[in-house]
């Protein structure tokens, strides 16, 4: 396991949100962490970003014990993170937001921001302008661009396909495919369950707070029980 | 006529780049960390003290005063954020507004204790402490001087923050901190970092005002802040390029209002500010709301 939570607890104020949670990812494995709005995705993967620091628990990552490291420390060591939200640094442009990245962590890997233009042609296009005068979708790609700059070994993706019209959502998945070809691993907090199936390997179901489920991809796909239970809207 | 209405141009130029020098520290403080700093005024105190001992005790040479003394209180201000300001990032402005007060009050009484309570005169300047004649009336010299200071600050910050990479980072962890400490960036340090220099801006404002304003009194920094305030808020709040917009208003209003409507000088000062909120609340280049 390249990273994993050991019965992590995490608190918003007085709130406890993430109870025991326990998930491993592997290697080149690109991982879903499954379920509906509010359960507590966004709060997993700040909690491994470090912006949501855990009360209690463990996080290895490359085998070291994280959880108390700050999120600058972590995106040294190789992780990287793209928010729901996406965070394009709205003063800066396209370009200076990637080349941001790729200055504030210096790993050596195969992206840089050539390899990224070519993944998402519309980020050369618009590489002069303002994060601010950018679009929603575009704004995505830059986010997911920008993570992959670091050459981190494991990117946590936030709602990647969300807000994506469907044709987007195919050559996102294509995209996914190329970035874990070059050997990144991926956690993916999704809901659109038939995205996962497409690009996962594995699933976490996560329910107010604690998983409840773990298996194949394929196998959660097919198990009309759990996805009834626990992710139908 | 016109010999007059140039020269109080030029003197309103020179009081409005005094201005912008201490603004521009305040906003950049304000648009970075998102802090009133009430002590900005107490650091321009400070910069005008340290410069003049510093300069005192090495052969009354106001350069070397002007170069070293600010870096005095850099210390002092990485000193207040290190350990103090940076605990109350996260509470509302009222609690950073009472902390930064309490070291107006620290800082003046201190400088009480130092160096006095009484004005300690204040030295000219070798080179510029004449004054040249334009349109055949005598100008001093070292209020062109500033005249020239105030723009290459702006240019020099200009410059910093949008063409180095020191700048675009700190570009970046103003406008969200969260995601640039998520990419690598160590934020804290960043933010001591620019207060330490923000806090350079006041002493350096500070030094410059040692041949200026004649005296130097401990609350001296008092009347300056606060028409640095009126700047920054009309120029909005975290916008540099408004505080040096707002500062060259102010200084040209307040030289006209010396010379035409003596009475009414600091009236006309707040009677913009007002109508500038009234017509424009975020200020002349400040966000909607922060
Ligand atoms: N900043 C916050 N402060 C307090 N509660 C929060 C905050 N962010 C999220 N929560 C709560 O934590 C729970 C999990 O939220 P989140 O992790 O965003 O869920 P998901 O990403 O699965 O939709 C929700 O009940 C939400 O209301
Ligand atoms: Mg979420």
């Amino acid at each position: 396991m390249i990273l994993s939570l050991v019965e992590v607890n995490t608190y918003y104020g007085t709130s406890h949100v993430l109870q025991d949670v326990s998930l491993g990812v592997a290697q080149g494995d690109v991982v879903a962490l499954l379920g509906r709005n509010g359960v507590g995705k966004t709060t997993t993967l700040r909690t491994i970003m470090g912006l949501t620091p855990p009360a209690t628990g463990g996080i290895l990552f490359n085998g070291r014990e994280v959880r108390a490291e700050p999120p600058w420390n972590k995106a040294k060591m190789g992780l990287a993170y793209m928010p729901d939200d996406l965070r394009i640094f709205s003063d800066l442009t396209c370009e200076e937001n990637l080349d941001i990245a790729a200055y504030l962590v210096k790993r050596k890997g195969y992206w840089d921001k050539k390899k990224v233009m070519d993944l998402f042609p519309v980020l050369a296009e618009r590489r002069g302008q303002k994060g601010l005068n950018m679009s929603g979708g575009e704004k995505k790609m830059l986010s997911l661009a920008r993570a992959l700059m670091s050459n981190p070994s494991v990117v946590l993706l936030d709602e990647a396909s969300e807000g994506l019209a469907p044709m987007i959502v195919r050559s996102l998945a294509e995209a996914i495919g190329t970035i874990r070809s070059h050997g990144m691993t991926i956690l993916l907090a999704d809901q659109n369950l038939k995205f996962c199936r497409r690009v996962c390997d594995r699933g976490y179901i996560i329910e107010k707070g604690q998983i409840v489920h773990e298996g194949g991809m394929e196998e959660i796909w097919q198990d009309q029980e759990v996805v009834n239970k626990y992710l139908a809207l | 006529m016109l010999q007059s209405i140039v020269h109080v141009c030029l003197a309103g130029l020179s009081q409005g780049m005094f201005i912008w020098l201490v603004a521009s520290g305040l906003t950049l403080i304000f648009g970075v960390l998102g802090v009133l700093n009430f002590a900005h005024g107490a650091f321009y105190m400070l910069g005008a003290y340290f410069c003049y001992t510093v300069l005192a005790s090495l052969g009354d040479n106001f350069w070397l005063g002007l170069i070293f003394g600010p870096l005095f209180v850099c210390a002092v201000g990485y000193f207040v954020e290190r350990y103090f300001l940076r605990y109350v990032y996260h509470l509302d402005l009222p609690y950073q507004l009472l902390l930064t007060f309490a070291f107006v009050l620290i800082f003046d009484d201190l400088v009480k204790i130092v160096w006095g309570a009484g004005s300690i005169g204040s030295p000219t300047v070798p080179g510029l402490g004449g004054s040249v004649s334009i349109l055949g009336r005598m100008f001093p010299t070292y209020s062109l001087f500033i005249i020239a200071v105030g723009p290459l600050v702006a240019l020099g910050l200009w410059a910093a923050l949008e063409r180095t990479w020191a700048g675009r980072v700190i570009r970046a962890a103003s406008s969200d901190r969260e995601m640039a400490a998520a990419l690598g960036a160590k934020v804290p340090l960043i933010f001591t970092g620019v207060f330490v220099f923000g806090t350079w801006l006041g002493a350096l404002g500070g030094g410059l005002a040692v041949p200026y304003v004649g005296l130097l009194t401990p609350g001296m920094g008092e009347a300056v802040i606060i028409e640095a305030f009126v700047v920054a808020v009309i120029g909005g709040l975290g916008s540099l390029k408004g505080a040096f917009l707002g500062a060259l208003i102010i200084g040209l209003l307040s030289s006209f209002g010396t010379r035409f409507l003596p009475t009414f000088d600091m009236f006309l000062t707040f009677i913009l500010m007002a109508l500038v909120l009234l017509w424009r609340p975020q200020g002349f280049f400040g966000e909607a709301s922060r």
